[in-house]
């Protein structure tokens, strides 16, 4: 079963960040201004240099760091299993076995394990590891324990998962599979995402919105519009649309880059 | 075709590297028990040779055989002391651990706490039990609680210090995305800082025991006096003031089984809690 995304510009809201501000130890502006609308089914690239604010925006986001000034709101109000998180490390618990760290998210909150064990499992299946259940983390790959990760964030179907550079510290070819998968995952339980990476290539590849942001003072300098419907597949990645796409993604990049220069 | 060369085995696709990885990883295994027991025996050996050829008298030193001897004849006496000073060593560490654990936690809990109790711990610490001890034996009534004491002021330090260090040790994506998923102070104790905390325990776990046996044997020195003593120290004591050279030496090697036991015990202890999982435990392959 796939769920169908609506195309942008009549999806429901998610969240709306309004004049968001962000100041560190009174004089560091890690974010100006920074304005945001989410909506359902959108899969946004947070695309930026190293310092820009985009670990910031995802920090405020879920709620980690409370803005200098200006709002964040959820359309209807944030409820417990709402938010997703997957960190640029895969971050699980090494004492925990694969199926025990994807219960986290339901164990804090008083769920038992057996009351949950479909949810788990049915998790595990769509990365591709439900043989691994009752592995340990260290006798996974690097690649595997991200797609834990991945599976913590979204078993409780939050209505917004937010990653910070998950594939970054993986090899290329890695990064690539686990780029078609995540598409792949989207388009069967049509989640929301936000995607920091500095990636350019990625961000054509798996988003249609990718919002570029620009270092001292951090702050969004565009937004572009990737209108490539999905599915896409291995073959998107050599088309001549995503050549263009890469092109203008690389221009804006580089526009931010000379910005704060 | 001859016989011979149709009935020759295929020739076995050995990688010579490694085999021999193999054989050396084969001979550790066995050097790391057979190398000990070889030197404990050569210096058995020559512990014999030097005392009967230069006739050293027994009450200077005695030989294996006599010490030997003692702790077979001196069973009746020395069994009893064993299970005085091993129960006063266990107990002691028992309550080192409790001790240990409850304080960390309360540290953990609030910086009030840790700020106001911490440098007591230290000063506990530093200050030499053997000070202490005959304070304690003027103090407290009982001889047996009073080397308690001693033997749980020296065990808990440990204890106390690397609980607390591994207590804040959890990652801090995972303490992250426990805010994120909304979890109580409890299950933020009990789901990753106790985990978190549990190889920084057993290594002073480690410490601790064999601490809590020193400590055991320096209240039995000082408190034991009294004339209340009958553990392995004291026994070992009385021994030295009657020049019974083979008791001594029975009760000093006593002691120190007890200590490797105490030892080997923990390491089992530690190896079995944190195999699944901690690099410390992990063999390595290749
Ligand atoms: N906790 C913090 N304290 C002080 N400065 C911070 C903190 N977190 C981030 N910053 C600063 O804010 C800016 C943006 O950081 P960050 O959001 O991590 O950027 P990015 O993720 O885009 O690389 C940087 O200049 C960084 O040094
Ligand atoms: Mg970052």
């Amino acid at each position: 079963m796939t769920r169908q995304t609506a195309p942008l510009g009549s999806r429901a809201p998610v969240l709306a960040m309004s004049h968001i501000e962000k100041t560190f130890n009174g004089d560091v502006v890690a974010l100006k201004d920074m304005n945001l609308s989410v909506n359902d089914g959108d899969f946004i690239s947070l695309l930026g240099p190293s310092g820009c604010g985009k670990s910031t925006a995802l920090r405020l986001i879920a709620g980690l760091l409370q803005p200098t000034s200006g709002t964040i709101r959820w359309a209807g109000g944030q409820a417990a299993g709402d938010l997703g998180i997957v960190f640029q490390e895969p971050t699980l618990m090494p004492w925990a076995t694969v199926a025990q760290n994807v219960w986290l998210p339901f164990r804090l909150r008083g769920q038992s394990y057996n009351s949950v064990r479909d949810d788990i499992l049915e998790a595990l299946r769509l990365v591709g590891l439900e043989k691994f259940q009752n592995a340990y983390p260290r006798e996974l790959s690097g690649g595997m324990k991200m797609r834990v990760s991945i599976a913590r964030a979204m078993v409780t179907k939050p209505r917004l998962i937010l990653m910070d550079e998950p594939f970054a510290a993986l090899d290329e070819i890695t990064r690539f599979k686990l780029n078609n998968d995540l598409l792949k995952l989207k388009e069967k339980i049509g989640c929301t995402v936000i995607f920091v990476t500095h990636s350019v290539f990625e961000s054509v590849f798996l988003s249609d919105r990718i919002v570029v942001m620009a270092a001292r003072p951090g702050r969004v300098i565009r937004e572009l519009h990737v209108d490539t419907p999905y599915p896409r597949a291995e073959a998107f990645r050599t088309s001549a649309e995503y050549t263009a796409h890469t092109r203008e993604a690389s221009a804006a990049l580089h526009q931010a880059m000379e910005l704060a220069a | 075709m001859s016989l011979a060369e149709r009935s020759a085995p295929p020739a076995p696709v050995v990688d010579a590297e490694e085999a021999a990885r193999a054989r050396s990883a084969r001979i550790n295994r066995i050097a790391k028990w057979t190398l000990p027991s070889l030197v404990l025996v050569l210096s058995v050996l020559a512990w014999h040779l030097y005392v009967t050829i230069a006739e050293v008298p027994h009450y200077i030193l005695p030989g294996p055989v006599k010490v030997a001897q003692s702790v077979v004849e001196d069973w009746a006496v020395l069994w009893p002391a064993m299970l005085v000073t091993g129960r006063l060593t266990l107990l002691a560490l028992l309550m080192a651990i409790l001790g240990g654990v409850a304080l960390a936690v309360a540290f953990t809990q609030s910086k009030w706490a840790e700020m106001s109790f911490f440098p007591y711990a230290v000063i506990l610490q530093v200050t030499p039990v053997i000070a202490i001890a005959p304070l304690l034996q003027i103090y407290v009534e009982s001889a047996f609680v009073a080397a308690l004491l001693c033997a749980w002021i020296v065990a808990f330090f440990p204890i106390l210090s690397n609980t607390t260090i591994g207590l804040k040790s959890a990652d801090h994506n995972l303490q992250d995305l426990f805010t994120i998923y909304g979890a109580t102070r409890w299950q933020r104790l009990r789901y990753l800082a106790a985990p978190s905390a549990l190889p920084f325990f057993l290594g002073g776990l480690k410490i601790a025991g064999g601490l809590a046996l020193i400590g055991a044997v320096v209240a039995e020195f000082v408190i034991g006096r009294a004339g209340t003593g009958l553990g392995l120290a004291s026994t070992l004591l009385e021994a030295s003031y009657r020049f019974n050279f083979g008791r001594l030496y029975a009760a000093l090697i006593l002691i120190s089984v007890m200590g490797v036991l105490i030892f080997a015990v923990m390491s089992i202890i530690s190896h079995l809690s944190l195999r699944k999982w901690h690099e410390s435990a992990l063999k390595r392959e290749g």
